[in-house]
Formats: C-alpha cells, structure tokens, sequence
C-alpha cells in the first residue's frame, strides 16, 4: 500500500513532467516549430477535456447505478462533432473571424458588442462552473484517500483538505504561468494545449489498461465478460426514449457550451480543416473511454464489498487485486482529467471575468486619463487576468470546503451541464437567426437561468438548505404550480431532465419572443449579417469611418496591449501593405479594424472597440458613447441595398407627402377662390336687389315707368340667385357623386328635338337649329334627363353667346359600336385659344355680357357627361366654336 | 355746380342704382365699366369723388387705387370701395392701400349717401 507522500510525490513528478511539455512547447511555438501543436491530433486531444474527472471516475459509478444511460454523456458531444459541418464549423469561423475569445465574448459581440450581456454571460458562466471545478478537486483528494487508505473512501480528513487544497494551488501557479504567459493576439496557448493533449493520453491509456486488466486479468477474456455483463443487472437495456434523447441533448447542448469546451473547440483552433479529421476522431475517442466502462462496473460490483463507493472502481479494482502499479496509472488518469479541466476551465473564465468585468471597470475608472494612453494597459490584462484565475480556483475550492466533500457533489455536473446549456439559444440563435437581438438574448438568458436556480442549482443544496421545505412541498408563496421539482404541475421526472426541459423551453420562449418584439440596433444587425453568413463573407463589421486619430498613439496603445515586438511588426506589416515604406501606416478604417480585431484578441471585441474609439474620437468618451457612435457610423454602411432601398423609398415617401401637401395647398387655394367666387356671385344680384327695393320703399320721386322698371330688375335679380343656387346645388350633388342616374332607354333624336324645343323657349328670336340625324335612330339607354339637360345647356350657350351676323347651330349625330357622338357646332366668333382651357371650369363665364349666367353651366355638363361614363369637350374649328358630346349608347352599371 | 362722382363698376343693375341715388342726392355720375382704363378716367374727369369697385374686368379695383395713391395729385381724393367678395383680407389690404372707405355689398342706400357725404364734407 503506497503512502500518500508517494502519491503527492508522484503528483509532483506528473505535475513537472506537464511544466516541462508546455514549456517545450511554448518554446517551439516561439521558433516556429508548430507540426505537432498545429496536427489535428493534438486538437482532438485537447478535446477531450470534455472528459473530466466526473467522466473518468464517474461514469463507472453512474453505469453501476444505472445501468446503459452513461452513454448519453459521451452521445451528445459525438453527435455534435459528426454533425461539425452544420454548427461546428459555423461556430469554429464565426469565432476566428471575430477573434472571439469567450463564449461571453461571442454572444456579447453578436449582440452589438454589449458589454452587459457579456457580464451576464460571464456571471451566469461562473456560477455553472465554479462547482464543477470543486468536483474536480474533490475527485482527486478522494481518489488520493482511497489509495492511501481503502476502507476510509469517505473520509474528509484533515489530509484530504489540505491536499485539496495543495492541488488547488498547484492547479493555480500552473495556469497563471501558462494561461498568462503572453498575451497572444490570439488568445491560444500552445503551451496548456500541448499538456493537456498529453493528458488527454495518460487518462484514456490509463482506463484502457484497467479495462483491459478486468477484462482479461479478471474475467478471464471477452466471451466470460460478456456472459459475466449478461448476468449482470447493468446488462439488462432498459432504455427511456425521452429520457435518453434529453440528456443527449444535454451533453451535446454542454459540449457547445461550456466556456472550457469553447476555449479548446474555438479559440485554441488553428485550422478550420483540424475539425473534419477531430469529427470522427474525438467521438472514437470518446468511444475507447467508454469501451470498458461496463466490465469495470460490472467486475466492481461483483468484487467489492458491498457499500463500495462506484465511482472509484476504476481505483478500487485494481487496488483490491494488488494492481498497485495499474492502480496508480489510474490515479495520474483521474488527476489528468481533473487538472486538464481545471486549468482549461480556469483560463476561459478568467479570460471572461477580465475582458468583460475587471478591464471594463478598469477603463471607466482610468477613463479620465485617457486609460488607452496613459496606462500600460498590457500588465494591467496580465495582472487582471492572473487575479481572476486565482480567485475562481480559490471559489472552487471555498465550494469544496464548504459543501465538505458530500456526496452531493456527484450531481454537480449534469447541474453543470443544465446550466451552460442556457448560453444554447442565444449563441445558436446568434449564427442562425438574423432577427434575434440583445433584447432577447438578455431575456433567454436571464430566464434560463433563474429557472436553473429555482430548478436545478438551488435545490442541490438539500431540501432546508435555500430553498425551504415548504417550497419544496407546495410551492413559492404556497403556489403550488411553482414547486422547484415539479414545476407547473409536472412530476414524476428526473429532476435533471426537468430543469433541463423548463430552463431551457422557458429560454427559446423568452429569447424567441424579446427578439420579435425587439427593434435591434444597426451594430447588431450589422453583427448579426455578420454572424449568420459568415460563410458568405468572413469580413468584420466596418465599425470606423475617416479620422484623425494620430498613428503614433494607436502605436502607443497597441505596444502595451500587444507588446512592442507584436505591435511593431503588426504596423511595419500594415504600412508596407499600403504601400508605405515607414513603419507607421495610415490610420485608414480598413487599418483601424484590423487593429480593433488584433487587440480584441487581448482584451475583447467590446474593450477593443471602446479603446480604439478613445483614440479615434479624441476624446475620452464612455463605452457607452462610444456604443453610440459606432452605431451611427456602422448605420452608414449597414448593408448598403437595403440603405438604398430605404433612401429609395423615403423619396418616395417624401415626394408623395410633397405632392399631397401641394394638392392640399391647391385645393385650400381653390377653397378660397370658389367661396370668393360665390360670395361675389351671390352678393352681385343680392345688391341690385336691395338697393332697388330701398328706392322703391322710399318711392319718393318716381316716375311710373321707373317704378316699374326696378321693380323688375328685382325680379330678374332674384331669378338669377335662384338659378345660381340650383346650378350650385346641382353641380355639389353632381361632384359628391350623390347622384342616382335615372336610367330609361329611348331614341336619341327625341332627347336632342326636346332639348331644343325647351332651350328656345325662352327666347324671342329664337336661334335656328339644323339637325343632322343618321339614317337609322340611335337607341340609347342611360339617364335621359341628365343627357337632355347638357344639350339645353350646350343650345342655350350658342343661342347666348353666339355673334354672328346670321347666326345658327347645327347639331350632327353619329355613332359607332359603343358610343354616340353628338357635335354642336355653330358659326360665332370661336373663342379665344388662351381662355379655351378655363371653359369647363367653375365661374368661368368668357363672353357673359349681360351677366345674366353664373358660369356654372358647363361645368354641369362635364360632371353629368363624367357620371354617364362619356364626355364633353371643346373641338377647335376655324369658323364658330364646336363641341362634342360622347355618350355610351348603354350606360356602363356603376361598379357597387 | 354739382360735384362729380365717377361710378367705377362693371356690373348693369348697381351701376343703375347708385346712378340713380347719387343723382338724386344731387350729384353729377359719370360711369365706367373697364379697369384697364379707369385711372385714364379719373385723369381725364377730375371727379371730387371715386365709387370703385373691387372685381372688374381689365384691372382690380385694388391695383387702381394703389395707382391713384402712388400719384400726388390724388393722394386726398375720397375713394369709396365696394367689395362683394366679403373676406377680411381685402378690406386690410384696401385701408392699407388708402382707401378712404370701404364697404361691402349688398349694401343699404342709406349707408352709401351717408358715407359719400361724409367723405366730400371737409
């Protein structure tokens, strides 16, 4: 039986060995020596920091339990790497053309670089993972405790703190100075990637060999396992369709999500095409770690006094059969898995915690010195970035302390999982739906996650512990639709899928519904054209216009977040590609962009921004104004169509409001003229008569002749107002379109012979009217009446005004398939070609002498031809005037 | 010698009655139908009073007095001015051109005597 100083010496030796491949390995990288780091192998390897300790020791445990359901953990990650070409591959360019450095920094860039749904992310992020770090550190000081002392499995003496808390330490230094090292533009780290693919070795070589030992040292070869797995409770399938489809879906939502599966997946990417060789290869991989799983389990149950802690049959096995060499194999695989998590886990959430919360809050703070400038912004990351790796192992461990090592901490990772998984909706959403928003995002995410606590997080601390018994039994405030296991009523399922299947359904909802009800920003329309077609275009967002930043302080401002070395190849670069030959290049936007993108690989898309719009706004502004900004700029050259488009139909829009504001004006200024006009019509005969009737009042002095002549005029006066107010009247009924035609059929030649017998009957010498009749009659069927009052009209108008030494009228009839055409023609003086035009209109009276006519008469006649679906109009003649009527023969139907 | 009053109006049945008042008021009407050639008018008859009308063929009423005021000789001439198209407008537009006063038809007799008394009083 080994010591435990043994062990934590072998840890050490382990640890040491890891120091120096990283260290190895940053070293190549420095040289350019990359074939091994940049092979699809070491990324895939690297993957495998999906397979925690919870993984490594658990699975046997969780396959002891319950039998097959293990494999749903290693389904939904191989499921997601085989489908890479729909979201792999999108996430993996998205993420490299955005030189995103986080999940949080993806999701906040998507959303118009929002810093607060960065925090958000960083926050929700933190709390998810924080207790999955305490489980690593938890698996390792048990499994240390089982191998010191086997029958004391459970025991958290004070050595097991104290090496926890050792680990913890080691973990920390470890991360600090590889996570930290250099801030790369990229954010890669060659060094921690290279180690934790040496890992990845050691724990699936170190499972393999105790599987192999149980199978063939044990069991005695395949076929007695297999009998051994049949007699087994474990062999026995019971499969639960949607209990199964659930956690796939989970573990492969988890895979996508967890910020340390992002950090390897995207970030530590270097070549797109290393994910179709990892495609298969990882869920092979994951397929060799589950590939003895059973026969551990199986042989651990069969071997072990029961009571035996599961989980730990991978040690306990070999350790029983005096393995103490397999058995420490094993021990160093549990520790790989734990401490590759660890640290991976570790440097994406503190990536997260200083880009999105420290740096930001630094910025503000430092914001009236010009913190871009003035400060040496690159050691401020560094520190930052040291700092928030310290305080979130320092968290997992508090988490570890405080929760003493309980076996609750089993749970922990499908807690975890539900958890990451809220980030799902709004990071597919983000490369996949145009139309989600910030708002949307923020409502998913917020949603989600409060569920998961109420459903998921809270509750794993024990019933009494958060949450009190009374919620558990009838619900917050006694409602009982609101019990945190059986939400809504919903009972009877595992409490994992059901905090997974309302958390998450409650998200979409959410995010689905603030997006549609959201108006987004021009920057995340213009983020979000970004991400859904990346594939189309892998640019990045013009976010800069012209400016007058000076190229010596971007100089300034990239040597302390890049490094001078970096920051002075990255300009000489940029200068010789503008075709400069000095080492400053011109602060062009393309070169401002490309500048921002370079330094978001440091300290963030949203810190960039704000940072380079310090120097180019010259001014010290907030990161909110400089939101602002950015947003009217990027709204310039927000897709360039559709600002057409929309300039487009704004003219129109403008033109038409111009137009209908013309008309308006036209009519008003019709308004106007018709009410003077008759008010000067009315008023004119109203004048006549009341002068003359107070003369006649006063008869003093009349003659009798006099007398009689006023009192005519009066009455000739007071025809001419009632005539005027029935014209006016007519012609009102006639424009409203009040009018009902009359319609009665009859020959065409009766209505002209009484339209001229009732227009001369008024007149002395009456004007001789000649008629022109067509062989055949011409039946029309229309309003009769309305036709016979234009002729009378148009007979009265020539009888009026026609001068002419012998004058006449001849009206001729013609008539084709579909109309009849009626010409009046006479052999006056025509009238003038200037006032032609006003004839039809109101008041327009040309040649009224003895203003016995209101000027509405033909005005009348052009309304009632409209209503018959004719018309009337003015033909030049060279002799006299002539006008045409034109009357369909069928009145059409009036369209109701 | 009776005063004279020239009678600027297009329209028959007005022009025969304030003609008819006018004369029995004891003075002497010259009438004229045309705008374009009133002011000729005036010039050629020196009336001791205008009646002149707003709408009339040729030029408005508005443009004759502006004519009238712009020449010296008739700045104090009392012009009367009738209107039948009864907008405020025209009536500030009329006093600031100077008319001497202004009124809008249909009109009472008894307003108009008294109103052309007034104005040839002084």
């Amino acid at each position: 039986m080994a010591s435990i100083n043994l062990l934590i010496g072998v840890c050490v030796a382990y640890a040491v060995l890891l120091f120096i491949i990283a260290f190895a390995a940053e070293r190549g990288a420095a040289q350019g020596r990359r074939a091994w780091l940049g092979s699809p192998v070491v990324y895939t390897l690297s993957l495998s920091i999906y397979c925690t300790a919870w993984t490594f020791y658990g699975a046997v445990g969780y396959a002891a339990r319950s039998g097959m359901e293990f494999v749903t953990i290693y389904l939904g990650p191989s499921l997601v790497m085989i489908g890479w070409w729909w979201v792999l591959r999108k996430l993996v360019r998205i993420g490299r053309a955005q030189r995103a450095t986080s999940v949080a920094d993806l999701i906040s860039s998507r959303y118009g670089k929002s810093n607060a749904l960065a925090i958000l992310v960083t926050v929700m992020a933190v709390i998810g993972v924080t207790p999955y770090i305490a489980l690593q550190l938890q698996s390792v000081t048990t499994s240390l405790a089982i191998f010191a002392d086997p029958s004391e499995a459970t025991d958290g003496g004070m050595n097991q703190t104290q090496a926890a808390f050792w680990i913890a330490f080691g973990l920390a230094i470890f991360t600090v100075l590889f996570g930290t090292r250099n801030l790369n533009t990229n954010e890669r780290h060659d060094g921690v990637v290279m180690a934790i693919a040496v890992e990845a070795v050691v724990k699936l070589f170190a499972l393999v060999a105790v599987g192999v030992f149980v199978v063939w040292g044990i069991a005695g070869g395949p076929t007695q396992m297999m009998a051994q797995i049949d007699a087994s409770s474990i062999g026995a399938w019971s499969l639960d369709g949607s209990r199964w489809l659930a956690l796939t879906a989970l573990s492969g939502a988890a895979f996508l999500c967890l910020p340390r599966m992002f950090q390897v997946l995207v970030v530590e990417n270097d070549d797109e095409r290393h994910l179709q060789v990892a495609a298969w290869a990882f869920p092979l991989y994951l397929m060799l770690m589950s590939l003895f799983v059973v026969p551990i389990a199986v042989v651990g149950l069969d071997l072990l006094p029961a009571g035996s802690n599961p989980d730990f049959f991978v040690l306990s096995v070999p350790l029983s059969q005096g393995q103490d060499g397999l058995a420490m194999l094993s021990f160093l695989g549990g520790f790989s898995s734990a401490t590759s998590m660890v640290i991976v886990a570790t440097l994406a959430l503190s990536t997260m915690v200083s880009n999105h919360v420290v740096m930001p809050i630094y910025l503000s703070v430092k914001d009236t010195g010009g913190a871009s400038v003035s400060g040496d912004v690159r050691n401020v990351v560094i520190l930052s970035r040291r700092v928030s790796i310290l305080v979130i192992i320092a968290l997992g461990y508090l988490y570890y302390r405080m929760s003493g090592g309980s076996g609750a901490l089993a749970a922990i990772g499908l807690i975890s999982f539900v958890g990451v998984a809220q980030f799902l909706p709004a990071m597919l959403g983000g490369i996949f739906w145009r139309a989600s928003t910030r708002v949307g995002a923020a409502c998913g995410l917020f949603v989600g996650f409060v569920v998961w606590s109420f459903t998921s997080l809270l509750p794993s601390f024990g019933e009494g512990a958060v949450l009190s018994q009374s919620v558990f039994d009838s619900g917050v405030f006694g409602i009982n639709l609101l019990r945190p296991l059986a939400l809504f009523g919903i009972e009877g399922i595992d409490s994992t899928v059901h905090a997974f299947i309302w958390s998450l359904s409650l998200n979409i909802l959410a995010f689905v519904v603030g997006s549609l009800v959201s108006f987004p920003t021009p920057l995340e329309r213009l983020q979000g054209a970004q991400f859904v077609n990346v594939f189309a275009h892998t640019g990045h967002a013009k976010g800069w216009s012209a400016t007058a930043a000076a190229s010596e302080d971007l100089m300034i401002m990239a040597q302390r977040i890049l490094g001078p070395d970096e920051a002075q190849a990255l300009f000489r670069a940029q200068a010789l590609s503008q075709g400069s030959d000095g080492y400053l290049p011109d602060p062009t936007p393309e070169f401002l962009e490309h500048l921002e993108r370079e330094l978001a690989g440091s300290v963030g898309a949203a810190t960039a921004h704000a940072m380079v719009g310090q120097l180019v706004g010259g001014a010290t502004v907030s990161v909110q104004d400089l939101m602002a900004v950015a947003d009217e700029s990027a709204q310039l050259l927000e897709y360039s169509t559709q600002l057409e488009a929309k300039s487009a139909e704004l003219t129109r829009t403008a033109g038409q409001l111009r137009d209908a504001n013309n008309m308006l004006t036209q009519l008003s200024v019709q308004k106007d003229a018709f009410l003077s006009q008759i008010s000067h019509e009315l008023r004119t005969p109203m004048t006549s008569i009341r002068s003359f009737s107070e003369i006649l009042r006063d008869a003093e002095g009349l003659t009798e002749p006099e007398q009689t002549k006023y009192a005519s005029i009066i009455h000739q006066e007071s025809i001419r107002l009632t005539r005027l107010l029935d014209d006016l009247l007519d012609l009102s009924v006639l424009e409203n379109g009040q009018v009902s035609l009359n319609v009665s059929s009859g020959p065409l030649n009766d209505v002209i012979e009484h339209a001229v017998l009732t227009a001369q009957a008024g007149f002395n010498a009456a004007l001789p009217v000649i008629r022109r009749y067509p062989d055949r009659a011409v039946p029309m069927s229309t309003d009769l009446d309305r036709l016979s009052q234009v002729f009378i009209n148009l007979i009265t108008n020539a009888q009026k005004y026609c001068q002419s030494d012998a004058p006449e009228l001849t009206i001729e009839v013609a008539q084709d398939e579909t109309f009849a055409l009626i010409m009046f023609r006479d052999n006056g003086v025509p009238i003038p070609a200037t006032t032609r035009a006003l004839i039809f209109e109101k008041f327009a009276r040309i040649n009224d002498q003895d203003g016995s006519g209101a000027g509405l008469g033909l005005a009348i006649c052009r309304e009632i031809m409209t209503r018959l679906g004719g018309d009337v109009t003015y033909v030049p003649a060279s002799l006299g005037n002539c006008f045409l009527v034109r009357v369909p023969l069928n009145v059409p139907m009036p369209e109701t | 010698m009776s005063k004279r009053v020239l009678l600027v109006e297009d329209e028959p049945n007005i022009i025969e009655a304030v003609s008819f008042l006018l004369s029995r008021d004891g003075w002497h009407v010259d009438t004229h139908s045309d705008g374009g050639t009133a002011v000729a008018k005036v010039q050629e008859l020196e009336p001791d009073l205008v009646v002149l009308d707003h709408m009339l063929p040729g030029k408005s009423g508005m443009d004759i007095l502006t004519e009238l005021r712009g020449d010296a000789a008739y700045k104090d001439l009392p012009i009367l001015m009738l209107t039948a198209r009864g907008q405020m407008r025209d009536r500030a537009l009329a006093e600031e051109a100077g008319v001497s006063r202004f009124m809008t038809k249909p009109f009472s007799n008894t307003e108009v005597l008294n109103a052309v008394r007034d104005l040839t009083r002084a």
